[in-house]
């Protein structure tokens, strides 16, 4: 009876999973036992946490363990491992950030890392399985854990109404997906993606049926990475939700909902290839000129940063349409960069909110170089790195990916892409003109915590290391491709 | 394959039309004598003393939560009760950890103030 259910094995491969669930229930109760003054203390749990799981995860790689279990509906392989290393090491550097921020807005409150750390539990199993079902819960459990994060400043209005606004819109494209989800099950038989890829081989090819399954399942998931004609609750999201969240969920669940797209795209509906490229291909060129047309015309950096991320899902998708090796390297390598440059320069976002001043303006910026010439300078690198200028990690990205395509022969891709990249170049030194080149308005200087000057340093070393000597990082990188077998 | 689907049409089909016929031969048949009595929302009781969308207290969503917690726990329960001879000691562990993780949620609600009525 016993073996039926359940192997002793199982539990180690989840092992990292289950000590974040015991440190997240452990800031919760620990919580109530601190003063509001201890309340930093949260933080440190959770951090701890993470360094915990962190450890479990390199032991888990380092030995060959039978890395498949609960009856093959996890896989945890090296692109499940290399995935959940980027969140870790995102959501470390959030949580970083995330003290002094809350205890300006006057919510410092445990639950807000118990959310955190239960939103990667879901993340880490967003990647690790391999059975729809699985998938499904682990992605609603990181959904769910968000919507009630972007809410999390409870007397701000604009926070709760990007909250409902995520909420609707994420619970109803969960709703899609599901349907799309229940159409493979019915022509397949199976929640296991490995038997639907062989299913749907056997198949005709432009199966009416599979084909509604995959518009469905694509739309659904296009929603939680914010492409277009999807991406209508992001901006509105990014800039209601508390700007550490913000940092949060521009980076770890996106990086999640893409793992999550390659996973079934790749592994599951590979036979379906020839029917899901063009839309793809639609959907990227779309995704990746609206966002960046449409950034040009902001003057909230919440909203310009909002709608730069949804340009850099547009690049990210080119790697999922080339479908090739560089592709899902470049993916890969580029959702490491991505933590570190995006979290960078959210970071400053975070470090400019004030007791007097939210911070969210452009024009807040005005002559940051005379107030504090060293952020000033750390916010130029890593907008030169979003937007893909060597010697920055950015370039790294952006090579792998622009040259996937090239390899598979999407030039007209390839060449739009480029071209977005220098209309990214335009509203990028917007930001940098203003800091650069105009008056200052006050004398405030910025006042940086002990974790935000921690994660600058963090995200600044890595932004340039990875930039200038990116061997090492490719290599991890390359992890990822235990997708194909 | 579509052919099995025939009957579900025919009866979508029968389930739209029913309470259109109906009410088409109804309104054509039946006498019609609006007065007050027949127009309020409860014909044969009591007049109606105030709007019955009332405001209540917040705080019963957090009966509600509690309730969940509760109730979520007797589901799985239950089974587990049933089949306790067959699944043994590995069963009792898993609850344990199951019961485990929702005191946690319990002792938080507790804790945070949730059981006091103001």
């Amino acid at each position: 009876m016993f073996n039926q259910y359940f192997q002793p094995n199982d539990i180690l491969i989840i092992y990292p999973e289950l000590l974040l669930a015991l440190f997240a229930m452990g800031v919760m109760i620990i919580d109530l036992f601190l003063d509001r003054a201890w309340k930093v203390l949260n933080a440190f749990t959770a951090l701890v946490g993470i360094a915990y799981a962190a450890y479990a995860l390199y032991r888990l790689k380092s030995n060959a363990l039978n890395l498949s279990g609960y009856n093959h509906a996890i896989l945890n392989d090296s692109f499940a491992i290399y995935f959940q290393f980027v969140f870790l090491i995102a959501t470390a550097l959030v949580i970083l950030i995330s003290a002094r921020y809350l205890s300006i807005e006057g919510e410092n409150r445990g639950d807000y890392y118990a959310l955190i750390l239960l939103s990667l539990i879901g993340m880490n199993f967003m990647v690790m399985g391999i059975d729809l079902i699985t998938l499904y819960i682990a992605l609603e459990l990181m959904a769910v854990s968000e919507y009630i994060l972007v809410g999390y400043l409870r007397t701000n209005r604009q926070s709760n109404e990007a909250a409902m606004k995520f909420f609707l819109l994420g619970a109803f494209s969960s709703g899609i997906l599901l349907y799309g989800i229940s159409l493979l099950y019915g022509i397949s038989g199976s929640t296991d993606l490995r038997v639907i890829a062989q299913r749907l081989a056997e198949r005709p090819s432009h199966d009416p049926i599979a084909l509604v399954a995959v518009v469905t399942l694509t739309a659904g998931l296009l929603f939680k990475i914010g492409g277009v004609p999807f991406h209508q609750w992001l901006p509105d999201a990014y800039e209601g939700a508390p700007s550490t969240i913000t940092t949060f969920i521009s980076v770890a669940p996106k990086a999640a909902s893409f793992a999550l797209i390659l996973r079934i795209f790749i592994v599951g509906l590979k036979p379906l290839e020839t029917s899901w490229v063009p839309v793809l291909s639609v959907v990227c060129v779309l995704t990746m000129t609206l966002g960046n047309i449409t950034a040009i015309s902001q003057s909230n950096i919440k909203r310009l940063l909002a709608y730069s991320s949804i340009a850099h899902a547009g690049y990210l998708l080119l790697g999922l349409i080339a479908g090739n090796e560089y592709g899902i390297t470049g993916i890969a390598i580029y959702f490491l960069v991505y933590a570190f440059m995006n979290i960078g320069i959210w970071t400053l976002v975070v470090a400019m909110r004030r007791k007097d001043l939210i911070g969210d303006q452009i024009q807040d910026m005005a002559g940051m170089i005379y107030k504090n010439p060293g952020a000033a300078v750390l916010m130029l690198v890593f907008l030169l790195s979003l937007a893909g200028i060597p010697p920055t990690a950015g370039f790294i990205g952006k090579y792998y990916l622009f040259a996937s395509v090239i390899q598979t022969h999407h030039y007209v891709l390839a060449v739009i892409a480029v071209l977005n990249a220098a209309i990214s170049l335009y509203y990028y030194f917007r930001v940098v003109v203003v800091m650069f080149m105009s008056e200052k308005t006050d004398e405030e200087k910025m006042t940086l915590s002990p974790g935000v000057l921690t994660s600058l340093a963090v995200t600044l070393v890595f932004t340039l290391l990875i930039g200038i000597y990116p061997e090492p990082f490719i290599r991890f990188a390359q992890n990822s491709l235990s997708l194909f077998q | 394959m579509p052919r099995n689907y025939i009957p579900i049409l025919i009866f979508i089909t029968l389930a739209f039309l029913f309470p259109i016929v109906t009410l088409a031969i109804l309104r054509w048949v039946r006498p019609s004598v609006p007065h007050k009595a027949k127009l309020s929302p409860y014909e044969c009781g009591v007049d109606p003393v105030y709007q019955p969308r009332e405001r209540y207290t917040v705080r019963y969503y957090i009966v509600a939560i509690l309730f969940v917690v509760f109730d979520v726990e007797t589901v799985f329960l239950f089974p587990w009760a049933i089949r306790y001879d067959v699944l043994g000691l590995f069963g009792l562990m898993e609850m344990l950890v199951f019961l485990g993780i929702l005191i946690v949620g319990f002792v938080w609600l507790w804790k945070q103030g949730a059981l006091e009525w103001v």
